[in-house]
């Protein structure tokens, strides 16, 4: 298969207006005959889904929480980037553009990274119009911070609630366009399958998670703002909930799925303490400005933090990446963590975990100062830990967080099943090997408002719908799977809750392809997975009845997905012979521990297809991307 | 540690619904409340039992999915949700109830999970300003204060999980209506439709069966984000003189000429 990124001709800064300007537009009488259905109410969906209908398109919204306002961008702390230089440092949209591309180790694709810097300032406007209360000056001026892998003050924030405050704005638009009358909201809503005709998306097939009826939808395109996979590792910062059916059942339908092994280790999360935690908490990257990373120089040292004198402290970022300090990327800060935790210098109960220390900070600009800009923060973690930060430092603990793989999509973010796009996490392309803090709310928003509304009305535009109904037989063939896989799952009625296995196929990916992958650890972990869902069909059990609010079953149901999204990690992990970004295989390193990629042979996004009669051997099949940089010039990151 | 829980299970709306004894043992006090309930559902199923049904997603106290009255107050002891609530807060051996959020707009759905659609609604009327996708001013144009953003961020962190209402003797939602008004009516925003929000979105309150405010302040004291009950006087400020204005609906939009 080739993969058409179908990038438009011409100069990187006019590639995107040039597109603009050539896509063919709907006429206004007919955008209420043509409707969209968009999976997930995240900044992705929310904002795609209220753009949409404001153009004047019908919407059908889905989503499983109870309301649209509980995606899980929702939990997002620290900020957004922007390219508006308001600290006036120099900051452009191309110095963004080579942040993004440097930052995901030069493993995304280059034109759709540009238009993503380019569209950044364009959603700050839009936020604030909403009513979005971003942090002010004393002059009422936009505030902004830095992040890690930057050197410039770009980052827009709300608190340590940015994610929240956009997705209530994202979430006010779509109530405002429900209200309006072209947004209906499905909530409770799972989508279990997409249906397919002449080889198009043409609808889906979504459960009602409260009377379990299973529901056919028919749409003129449909939308996947369905987030990411962390959850796959079972301890993540991602919510219980999120999962990857939507994208999985996609793939399972002949969508590819790219990168799957591009996984983020977040560096600042609450280190795991129990045996049944049911999820790691993520403090926001932005603790990082002021708190300073370390851990005592004397492996075994276990007196108080505040016992240990200064000559006696680690600083290793500091130490290691002298030009950017603690502000170093997180794949970096993250496995610079491990590998001191692994040399015995870690602290707390499990020695999983290293100091994040506020006492210069504190001493430098005063108690109020860091109270004002992470008060929430600060009392999270003491609500979490007992411990109160402005005494004794934080520990921190590298934990599962964004994932960057994701369906495969051109530059109109199309997947390769025609009419099936894919916008946000739930795509591959703009991150590369490892996402820069604050840039997840960019990407997500800039497609949802900026990006997919015009692609999507390009295709209706340009496409001739057949008229087809839910009564199509393909809606017959894709309700009869969903059907077929409910019955069986309530079939197996063994002794084991679906959480335990997902909780024992976490441990083998988190040790065997987490922040560090090996030839052996990738090769036992696919036969565990396989030996997982061998148990998984004769052990699981799901109680309760099909026709009701059934946590269970919708669990398993995820699960299943998640089984076969853990293999093809692995075979990606396995295939991909060198250290990249999230990526870090053992195998492939510099003399002073740093990673070490391969330009040569993998300079690809590499997009897995799903062959479910090849048997279990050989059920995925790899194509690449070449990806071609001609803007930035392929080097080696340092940020030392 | 060592619980008495008594849960309560209803499989349907219209069921009446019951409290059921189970003992849980061998709980880590770290352990959050529903990480308790999650060791609990796995013994069931390994025992053959039915699950208890909740509703949960983040587990870090923003999403606002999870909502559980545990001992008589919504979301337990310590005002912060019921998934940032631990064992370590409770007496080791002690009998804990454990009931849905109770209120009439808030259904129970099954068990533990209630149906809060109603607040929903409530934004639907005009929680929002009606600005569309598209170019916008420049936002340094219309500076806002740090103090006003300060106040419009304390009453919009609101995390839409209901305990106001579940605490509340009458079910008042003034102080989740009230969060979202004060937000928006304070900043330059929110000004060209700040009486029209007011009215639609009191008048939706009250067509979804919530109760009016007699200030008992339970409100504000369960509410796990702390929003003041300062909304709640700001919510009638803004209604009695939005009610003096002379309503002016948005005319029909023509969809072509």
């Amino acid at each position: 298969m080739i993969l058409d990124a179908r990038i438009p001709a011409g100069p990187i800064e006019d590639k995107w207006t040039t597109w603009l300007d050539a896509h063919k537009l709907v006429g206004p009488r007919n955008r209420p005959k043509h409707t969209v259905i968009v999976v997930g109410t995240g900044l992705a969906g929310a904002s795609c889904a209220a753009t949409l209908s404001a153009q004047g398109f019908k919407v059908k919204s889905f989503c499983f929480q109870d309301s649209p306002r509980r995606a899980h961008s929702i939990a997002a702390q620290g900020g957004i980037n922007a390219a508006k230089d308001y600290a006036h440092e120099g900051d452009s949209i191309r110095r963004l553009f080579v942040d993004t591309i440097k930052g995901g180790d030069f493993r995304s694709r280059e034109a759709n990274v540009y238009r993503l810097a380019e569209l950044s300032a364009n959603i700050i406007d839009q936020a604030v119009a909403q009513g979005v209360p971003f942090a002010r000056e004393y002059g009422g001026q936009l505030a902004t911070r830095s992040f890690g892998g930057v050197l410039v003050q770009r980052t827009f924030y709300a608190r340590g609630q940015t994610g929240q405050q956009l997705l209530l704005g994202a979430y006010s638009a779509l109530q405002h366009q429900v209200n309006a009358g072209g947004v209906t909201v499905y909530n409770r809503h799972e989508m279990l399958d997409v249906v397919l005709v002449d080889g198009e998306a043409r609808g889906i097939i979504a459960r009602n998670l409260v009377t379990g009826e299973i529901e056919r939808h028919v749409a003129d395109v449909v939308v996947l703002a369905s987030g990411g996979y962390s959850n796959v590792f079972y301890l993540s910062t991602n919510a219980m909930n999120s999962n990857v059916t939507a994208a999985w059942k996609a793939t399972r339908r002949g969508a590819l799925f790219a990168n799957p092994c591009f996984t983020q280790i977040h560096p600042t999360c609450i280190p795991q303490s129990g045996e049944y935690q049911s999820k790691l908490t993520l403090m926001s990257e932005s603790l990082r400005n002021d708190g300073r990373v370390w851990v005592p120089r004397k492996p075994g040292d276990d007196r108080l933090a505040a016992d240990i004198p200064e000559e006696e402290r680690y600083y290793f970022l500091e130490e290691r990446y002298p030009a950017f300090g603690n502000l170093v990327p997180r794949d970096i800060a993250s496995r610079a963590a491990k590998i001191v935790c692994d040399d015995g210098l870690g602290v707390g109960g499990t020695g999983r975990g290293v100091y994040l220390d506020f006492r210069d900070a504190i001493e430098e600009q005063g108690h109020d100062a860091i109270q004002r800009k992470y008060q929430n923060l600060f009392e999270m973690y003491q609500r979490i830990t007992g411990d109160d930060p402005y005494v004794t430092p934080m520990m921190i603990y590298p934990a599962p967080h964004y994932t960057m793989g994701g369906l495969w999509v051109d530059y109109e973010l199309q997947t390769t099943i025609p009419n099936l796009f894919a916008i946000g996490e739930a795509n591959f392309s703009d991150h590369g090997a490892n996402r820069l803090g604050a840039s997840a709310l960019m990407q997500a928003l800039a497609d949802g408002y900026f990006v997919a509304p015009h692609t999507v009305m390009h295709k209706i535009a340009t496409n001739p719908n057949p008229g087809i109904d839910t009564t199509h037989e393909a809606f017959d063939a894709a309700e009869a799977d969903v059907r077929g896989q409910i019955d069986r799952l309530m079939a197996v009625q063994g002794t084991k809750a679906p959480q335990a296995i997902h909780r024992e196929m976490g441990q083998i990916m988190l040790d065997k392809c987490g922040m560090l992958r090996t030839r052996e650890s990738l090769t036992e972990a696919i036969d565990q997975i396989r030996d997982i869902r061998k148990s998984f069909w004769e052990d699981v059990r799901v109680d309760g009845k099909t026709d009701e609010l059934n946590p269970s079953l919708e669990y398993a149901g995820r699960l299943v997905d998640f089984i076969d999204l853990a293999e093809v990690m692995c075979e990606d992990a396995l295939r991909r012979e060198e250290s990249c970004g999230g990526h870090f295989r053992g195998e492939h390193e510099t003399e002073d521990g740093e990673a070490l990629r391969d330009d040569e042979n993998f300079a690809v996004a590499t997009a897995w297809a799903f062959d479910e009669r090849a048997g279990d051997d050989g059920r995925f099949t790899p194509h690449d991307e070449q990806l071609a940089f001609e803007e930035i010039a392929l080097a080696t990151r340092s940020y030392k | 540690m060592n619980f008495q829980l008594e849960i309560w299970r209803q499989d349907v709306r219209e069921d009446p619904g019951h409290f059921e004894t189970h003992h849980v043992e061998g709980i880590d006090p770290d352990a959050s409340f529903l990480e308790m309930l999650d060791v609990l559902n796995e013994r069931l199923i390994a025992k053959g039992a039915r699950t208890v049904a909740f509703d949960s997603d983040c587990r870090e106290g923003i999403c606002g999915t999870c909502a559980l009255t545990i001992n008589g107050m919504p979301h337990g002891p310590n005002q912060v949700t019921t998934c940032q609530t631990y064992m370590r807060d409770f007496e080791d051996g002690s009998t804990i109830y454990v009931e849905p959020f109770r209120a009439n707009p808030f259904p129970v759905v099954r068990d533990l999970a209630v149906d809060r659609s109603a607040f929903d609604r409530i934004i639907q009327a005009g929680g929002y300003v009606s600005v569309t996708t598209g170019p916008q001013p420049e936002p340094n144009a219309a500076p806002v204060t740090p103090e006003t953003q300060q106040r419009a961020m304390d009453a919009s962190i609101c995390i839409g999980c209901g305990a106001c209402v579940a605490a509340c003797p009458n079910g008042a939602a003034m102080l989740f209506t009230g969060a979202k008004l004060t937000h928006l009516n304070i900043l330059p925003q929110g000004q060209p439709e700040r009486a029209e929000r007011t009215r639609n979105m009191v008048h939706q309150m009250d067509e979804e069966g919530f109760g009016g405010c007699t200030n008992y302040g339970e409100c504000s004291r369960v509410c796990p984000q702390d929003i003041s009950i300062d909304v709640i006087g700001m919510l009638y400020r803004e209604y009695r003189s939005a009610v003096r204005q002379k309503p002016n609906p948005h005319a029909p939009k023509m969809v072509a000429q």
